[in-house]
């Protein structure tokens, strides 16, 4: 079990000093990915999921933020612990993005090919025209037609789910052992939101990596993931494989969360929403940060913050009020 | 959804044939229409007093245009549009703007649509000093703080600016300044796609308790199908400037007749794993290709090129949206108008 961990992320923490204070973005996370395995994180703006991304890749941007604390073990070393240049052989190489906007993270004055081709030669020494034919040989594995008169053309001559499509060819172009996919299919429409995540699933079952997939929507995540993280104010507040999060959600959060989707099978009168709004992370109040907007919150809560514990076989909460989930847990 | 108590068999909004091509110019002196981008083609609905219309589709079918095209906010190139036996389309500019008080828009991004050097009172009050419905500005006050308590916002908050409210709640106010004039109808473009999950489920609720509270109308367009589906009563599904297909939210999910509706139907992920994985997984349509341009539209059905019951008549003839029976509209070959019911209007 333990040699399948691709990546264990132990107590993550990213801050950012700003003017109102220190805004902590991420601020306790905890995961393992393995291999051939999604892990999903889902969580609303500003919960810090995006951040965790960019931390695991060590891309937070300076001088403001700052990786605090914690570790991330990746394949038998700790991404914090290296040098800028061991890390820039890991980006792109064995650990890659796809990122979350197709219309503005291509190179408008370099073809799709070019983008590609750079990362190949970069990574895996390739001569040109060897890059070329990889470049091509990935454009078609994801689904574009004619690939060896597209490898020429420029992002503009693409649309939206093509574009997708190369930036998702360049992030396997090297091979990589972990894949991020963040909000990949956020800016596209539902037909074409299909498309691309049926190419992810086929990349799942074929290619042996471990994928992160970040994303907002829990329908995607239903479809996606096998294991899901729920982010709260820059904390994972409920981890639990993906069949479980949806039957019997222990955070009331996550409760929360998904009494407030609208369902196409399951037409109500009214939605539950949750009560309020996000916290200012600036401004976090004592205790659980969930506590006022929760309907379950006791005195407690608003005094003594959570620890991700245990309450099921496979599922983690981080509420006071489910301690007693725990101990039937263990029982 | 049978929960609205004020749904008449009235028709308050009826709108046929409504066209909206952009011109398409080259060259600077003598510059010259090239093309034409055909946003709105040919669209025909109707709306009934005190229900929700949702208009759904993908980016590009012209679901914006047409919530424009209504309110005149763009002027229609050919079409009627009948508000509450009015044909808007002739009114001139005043008589417009005095119309305008019964139709009011709410807009996609509470960040953009307010001005931020206005305060929220005066952002409110700024339909009523337009229409001058308040000759003391003590009445008017009065009215922009029930209308900030009606919408759930402190009423207090009158002096603030929009910069101190969070996105759920300026689009509260953005609601509050749409509901100041007592309006009939109000189109609501994309009012919740910008929001959080939680904070939408939250402005979806207070939509629907207005609309019990003012017996107002609705055109909801959005591009999500469950938020479309939850709040409308019906809902029109458009593609490449057309409705499609027409009906009852129920009715359209239960048994959606139009292969777009079907392929549109099955893409959406719903957040159950059970229904989305494993063997017995629901089975997804998933269209080839992109959206055509609507610069140069398909031939005969706009869906040909991507429709998977694609027949020969389908290239050269365009379906007419009829009753296909039980006021369930569709615009397909497969569908033969029902027994005595003449198409809503021929293509």
């Amino acid at each position: 079990m333990a040699e399948d961990v691709l990546l264990r992320v132990k107590d993550l923490a990213t801050h950012f000093k700003t003017e109102e204070g220190i805004v902590k973005a991420v601020d306790g996370v905890d995961f393992e990915v393995r291999r051939g395995e999604v892990l999903g994180v889902v969580g609303e703006s500003g919960c810090g999921k995006s951040m965790t991304s960019m931390s695991i890749l060590r891309l937070v941007p300076k001088p403001q933020g700052q990786i605090v604390r914690g570790e991330l073990m990746f394949d038998g070393q700790d991404l914090l612990k290296l040098s800028e240049d061991e890390m820039r052989k890991i980006r792109g190489n064995s650990i890659s993005l796809i990122s979350q906007d197709p219309m503005t993270s291509l190179n408008p004055v370099l073809t799709v090919g070019e983008q590609i081709m750079e990362a190949i030669q970069l990574h895996q020494g390739l001569d040109k025209q060897a890059a070329k034919n990889k470049a091509i040989e990935m454009l078609r594995k994801v689904g574009i037609p004619s690939p060896e008169e597209r490898v020429d053309q420029y992002p503009h001559q693409f649309s939206g789910g093509m574009r997708q499509r190369a930036i998702i060819a360049m992030a396997l172009s090297c091979e990589p052992k972990l894949l991020i996919a963040d909000e990949p299919t956020t800016a596209l429409d539902v037909t074409i939101q299909a498309q691309i995540l049926d190419l992810m699933r086929e990349i799942k079952e074929k290619e042996n990596a471990g994928i992160i997939f970040i994303t907002h929507d829990m329908g995607v995540v239903a479809e996606m993931c096998d294991f899901v993280c729920v982010m709260y104010a820059g904390k994972v507040v409920e981890a639990a494989d993906v069949f479980t999060l949806f039957k019997t959600p222990a955070h009331p959060y996550t409760e929360g969360l998904l009494k407030s989707i609208p369902r196409l099978d399951d037409v109500k009168e009214r939605l539950d929403p949750i009560d309020g709004q996000p916290p200012s992370l600036s401004k976090l109040p004592p205790g659980c940060s969930f506590a006022a907007r929760c309907p379950e919150a006791q005195d407690i809560c608003r005094k003594q913050e959570p620890e991700l514990k245990q309450v099921g076989v496979n599922q983690f909460a981080r509420c006071l009020m489910r301690d007693e989930w725990k101990a039937e847990a263990e029982a | 959804m049978s929960n609205k108590k004020n749904q008449s068999d009235k028709i308050l909004l009826d709108v046929k044939g409504l066209k909206k091509h952009f011109p398409i110019k080259r060259g600077i002196l003598f510059s010259k229409q090239v093309g034409a981008t055909k946003a709105v083609d040919g669209l025909d609905l109707f709306v009934r007093e005190g229900e929700t219309l949702g208009m759904v589709g993908e980016s590009g079918c012209g679901k914006s245009t047409t919530g424009r095209l209504i309110l005149r906010l763009i002027e229609p190139t050919a079409g009627q549009v009948t508000f509450d036996g009015t044909d808007l389309l002739k009114l001139n500019k005043s008589e417009m703007r005095v119309m305008r008080k019964k139709l009011q828009m709410v807009f996609q991004n509470p960040y953009a649509s307010l001005d931020p050097r206005m305060t929220v009172g005066d952002i409110i009050a700024e339909p009523l000093r337009v229409h001058k419905v308040f000759s003391s500005s003590s009445d008017m006050k009065k009215r922009v703080r029930e209308l900030l308590d009606c919408v759930g916002l402190n009423p207090a908050y009158t002096e603030r600016y929009p910069h101190e409210f969070s996105g759920g709640q300026r689009q509260r106010i953005g609601i509050a300044r749409a509901l100041a004039l007592n309006p009939k109808l109000i189109i609501a473009d994309e009012p919740v796609s910008a929001l959080d999950v939680s904070v939408q489920a939250q402005v979806l609720n207070l939509l629907n308790d207005l609309q019990g509270e003012f017996g107002l109308t609705y055109i909801f367009i959005a591009h999500n199908l469950s938020t479309v589906n939850h709040i409308s009563d019906r809902v029109a599904v458009m593609y490449l400037g057309k409705v499609v297909e027409l009906t009852e939210n129920t009715k359209l999910y239960a048994n959606p007749k139009h292969p777009y509706t079907q392929a549109l139907m099955s893409a959406v992920p719903e957040a159950d794993p059970t229904v989305m994985r494993g063997e017995n997984r629901r089975q997804r349509i998933v269209l080839e290709g992109d959206i055509p341009s609507p610069q140069n539209p398909p031939s005969g059905c706009r869906f040909h090129t991507r429709c998977w019951e694609v027949m020969d008549v389908c290239k050269t003839q365009e379906p007419p949206l009829v009753d296909t029976g039980n006021s369930h509209y569709v615009a397909c070959h497969l569908y033969p108008a029902a027994a005595g019911e003449t198409p809503l209007k021929t293509a």
